[in-house]
């Protein structure tokens, strides 16, 4: 007996379903395993990681704070995706979007105009998109791989980061901390529900994984990209431009990602540091995996993430594990999503070795 | 004819049941192939061909039946194992890496040791003795349909197959090559080689097949001896009833000039491509235009020029409707009523994992379609129903993937959503490959209606039966330049046959030599 793998006369839909739950699955099994390796009680591991963060209110509303971000992120990602567009810098473009929008709230700060706000936002989306219109031209002026230019990005723009905290938007009474002034009131989210850090971004959010999914099923525009992403040589021969689909697909990442930055500046950080992202940018690519790059089960993954991302902060506190852990679970859950989606494709079969 | 000698049948099924989710493809199909027999399985699209020879070349599993070869009933797991018994098979849809040499292709499925160069001469010996020309270090992408065919038969005789299945494979050959290509099958037989003879054209398998097995509808229709029978009794055996005869409008009412091609040069980047040189061509309102020419002599470089998916340089040397659109996209040249059917129509004329509906979209969206950038479905959805009705796409409906329409159905509906768009001009390239009569008459007849209604078309086929069938004048293109244009009432197959080696008067002498088949 020996197992082979035998191609699908067509790719299972019922398994691209199901992959998804077989690598959460998988995940928890293995996370589980990992407990024990470390030394720890697996049961009272997965209560600590996976329960605990859950078990209140503010617990809830601190799940939805995290997943904001990711929600943003992997909406605007999952555009480009579809259409074989590999923006890989969202977290780059992110930061960007903060400089720039947080950038608008320093300047302004004794403004306490109604436009404010939503100036932060529309110029955190317009840095997000700056930022990914780069790797864009250089994808459709010269050809280079945007894997590559947008991943090289995300470095720079944390070196950017890093030098304006530490020189010239440097707070003057921060006791040299690298960081700038906190925001005003005035450019600072408003709380939806009193007593959690939830802010307005989640409808921001949850309104752009509507419009996203519009979009992508509903418009023409995301019909051509969809066409792009599965026959190039189709999209050619029905007129349709691929560099279109390349620069959409780029902006569209690069502007959910500023929004998700300022979202963030503006919100529970309240200021600009080093430390705006837990690398939601990145976490945010498996978030959009996971989900289909279908923004409704983009909202459910992106839930996931952010429990994984609170239950690595519980794990830390109370089975003094190291902070790297919420990466370990997000690593495994890309590891086992990757070898689930083989079944759409292949499924198993065991024959006997003939001799 | 000769009669087969031995007594044993080289292959005989028994009863062979193949059920898909959706259909069943093979119900109960017995045959026998004699050595040195050349048998033709005949049949229209769906019919369950294509099934049967996959089953017998193990590529897919029967759910009942037997197969015996050479009087030993042997089960087939896969294609390794048929080659090893000693079955080839040409593909109607190649199976070559496009990116390998034709040599390295050739040396992929011959078991032994990896010596190119050794392998290089017996392509060239082969290729001598069977009339089969290909250069073996040329690569596969550069390669005209017509040339893929060949290695992938040079491929199989290497092998000494003791049967040899080919899938429709005159449909690309010029009349010349088609008789060379029955020289070598015969040749092949008188050697003791069986043949399986997948084809839907009656006249050649008249003139080639000793017998004949019917099948429609997965079932066996009938048995015959070709020469025996007219290709009207073997047509109604095949689809059941007699095929519709063509009705042809009054010529010499044509219009305007909707196509204008003035000196088109166009240098190929491709080292294997074909340069166009000085290309002038007019199509008018109301008239079908054919061009002929073995593949590989220009044809999709014409066909990309015209199309719009290869930018030209050069605004002015292509006008439809009175207006320059050498710098124009497809789309753009689309919004003036041109309509396009490529010979490609899996990832080129079709996306593969998109509904029929959604396909429609992919060129059809002018027509009412759209609302604010949003698409409307129902609209796409109806146009999709009606297409599929009319030009009598057998599939699963309109909500079926591109993909799951075979390759007969699949091209009935992309020229169904390019003629019902009323083009002003309709370019189609190959729009009957592999197509069988019933659908192919009909494509046909659809064509002469849209003429009557005064669109200009072109076609570029390598089917001359076709060209003459539909064509009111007609052009030979050969290593890239075009031959003068011919009323199909002036002139015949012979001469056509011989323009197509580049041979026509005043042609350019010099150069090399055209691809002739």
């Amino acid at each position: 007996m020996w197992l082979k793998f035998e191609q699908r006369p067509e790719p299972s839909k019922t398994m691209s379903y199901v992959s998804p739950i077989l690598a959460v699955a998988l995940m928890f099994l293995s996370g589980l395993l990992l407990f024990v390796v470390l030394g720890k009680s697996p049961v009272e591991g997965f209560k600590v990681f996976f329960l605990n963060p859950l078990k209140d209110s503010y617990g809830i509303a601190e799940l939805f704070l995290k997943a904001t971000p990711l929600m943003l992120c992997a909406v605007g990602l999952s555009v480009g995706f579809k259409a074989n567009v590999w923006n890989i810098g969202a977290e780059g473009q992110l930061l960007i979007g903060a400089l720039v929008g947080g950038g608008i709230a320093l300047h302004f700060e004794h403004t306490s105009s109604a436009i404010l706000l939503p100036a932060m936002m529309v110029a955190g989306a317009l840095g997000g998109m700056a930022w990914a219109a780069i790797p864009a031209f250089l994808r459709t002026r010269f050809n280079a791989n945007e894997i590559l230019t947008s991943l090289m990005l995300v470095y720079v723009a944390e070196l950017v980061v890093s030098w304006l905290v530490h020189g010239p938007w440097m707070d003057p009474d921060g006791f040299n901390f690298p960081q700038t002034k906190l925001l005003s009131p005035e450019a600072t989210l408003p709380i939806l529900l009193t007593g959690t850090r939830v802010n307005a971004a989640l409808l921001l959010a949850i309104g752009a994984l509507l419009v996203g999914w519009i979009f992508m099923n509903k418009s023409f525009m995301g019909y051509q990209m969809k066409v792009a992403g599965q026959a190039e040589h189709a999209g050619r021969y029905a007129g349709f431009s691929a560099k279109r689909s390349v620069w959409i697909g780029m902006l569209a990442g690069g502007a959910m990602a500023g929004i998700a930055g300022i979202a963030e500046v503006s919100g529970p950080v309240g200021q600009i540091t080093e430390h705006i992202s837990p690398g939601y940018g990145f976490a945010a690519m498996i978030v959009a995996f996971v989900g289909r790059l279908n923004p409704i089960g983009i909202f459910f993954s992106s839930l996931l993430m952010a429990l994984l991302y609170m239950g690595g902060e519980q794990a830390q506190q109370y089975l003094a594990l190291p902070s790297s852990i919420s990466k370990v679970f997000q690593g495994m859950l890309l590891f086992f999503l990757l070898g689930s989606d083989v079944f759409i494709n292949f499924r198993p079969r065991f024959i006997r070795r003939r001799k | 004819m000769q009669t087969p000698s031995s007594n044993t049948p080289r292959l005989a099924i028994r009863g062979i049941r193949k059920v898909y989710p959706a259909i069943v493809a093979n119900d109960g199909i017995d045959l026998t192939v004699m050595p040195g027999e050349i048998h033709a399985v005949l049949g229209e699209n769906g019919a369950g061909k294509s099934t049967l020879m996959k089953v017998i070349y193990g590529v897919i599993r029967p759910d009942e039946g037997e197969l015996i070869w050479e009087g030993q009933s042997v089960t087939i797991p896969n294609p390794a194992q048929a080659r090893e018994l000693g079955i080839g098979m040409v593909f109607q849809h190649f199976s070559l890496f496009e990116t390998l040499s034709v040599v390295q292709n050739v040396a992929l499925a011959i078991p032994g040791e990896f010596d190119l160069a050794a392998l290089s001469l017996r392509i060239e010996e082969v290729s001598q003795r069977y009339g089969l020309p290909v250069d073996p270090r040329r690569m596969v992408h550069a390669l005209s349909v017509g040339e893929r065919q060949r290695v992938e038969i040079i491929r199989c005789l290497l092998q000494n197959p003791r049967l040899l299945i080919l899938d429709e494979p005159t449909s690309v050959l010029t009349p010349q090559a088609v008789r060379k290509l029955f020289e070598t099958l015969r040749q092949l037989a008188s050697e003791g080689v069986s043949i399986l003879y997948i084809s839907h054209k009656l006249d050649e398998i008249q003139e080639l097949c000793h017998t004949a097995t019917v099948l429609r509808n997965g079932k066996v229709t009938g048995s015959c001896t070709p020469s025996q029978e007219s290709p009207k009794t073997m047509a109604r055996m095949m689809i059941g009833e007699d095929l519709p005869a063509y009705s042809h409008g009054e010529t010499g009412h044509e219009g305007e000039v909707r196509l204008r091609i003035v000196n088109l040069c166009q240098p190929t980047e491709d080292p294997f491509g074909t340069t166009l040189k000085n290309i002038n061509l007019e199509v008018r309102s109301g008239e079908i235009v054919g061009i002929a020419g073995v593949s590989g002599n220009g044809q999709q470089e014409l066909l990309k020029a015209i199309s719009g998916e290869e930018p030209l340089a050069d605004n002015r040397v292509i006008e439809m409707c009175g207006i320059q659109v050498g710098h124009l996209n497809p789309g753009k040249r689309r919004a003036l009523g041109m309509c396009f059917v490529p010979e490609e129509r899996l990832g080129r004329g079709a996306v593969p994992r998109l509904t029929l509906t959604e396909n429609i979209l992919l060129t059809a969206y002018r027509k009412g379609m759209l609302l604010g950038g949003l698409i409307r479905f129902g609209v796409a959805k109806r146009f999709a129903e009606d297409c599929i009705k009319r030009f009598d796409v057998r599939c699963g409906g309109a909500n079926s993937e591109a993909k799951s329409l075979s390759g007969g159905n699949l091209q009935k509906f992309i020229v169904g959503r390019e003629i019902m768009q009323d083009p002003k001009v309709l370019v189609l390239a190959q729009p009957t490959w592999g197509v069988d009569v019933g659908a192919s008459s009909f494509i046909r007849q659809s064509l002469l209606d849209l003429r009557e209604s005064g669109t200009a078309v072109l076609v570029i086929s390598e089917e001359l039966e076709e060209l003459f069938e539909i064509c009111d004048r007609l052009v030979v293109i050969a290593k890239g330049t075009l031959s003068p244009s011919k009323a199909t009432t002036e002139t015949g197959v012979e001469e056509i046959g011989i323009w197509m080696s580049g041979m026509w008067p005043d042609a350019e002498k010099s150069g090399e030599a055209p691809h002739v088949a």
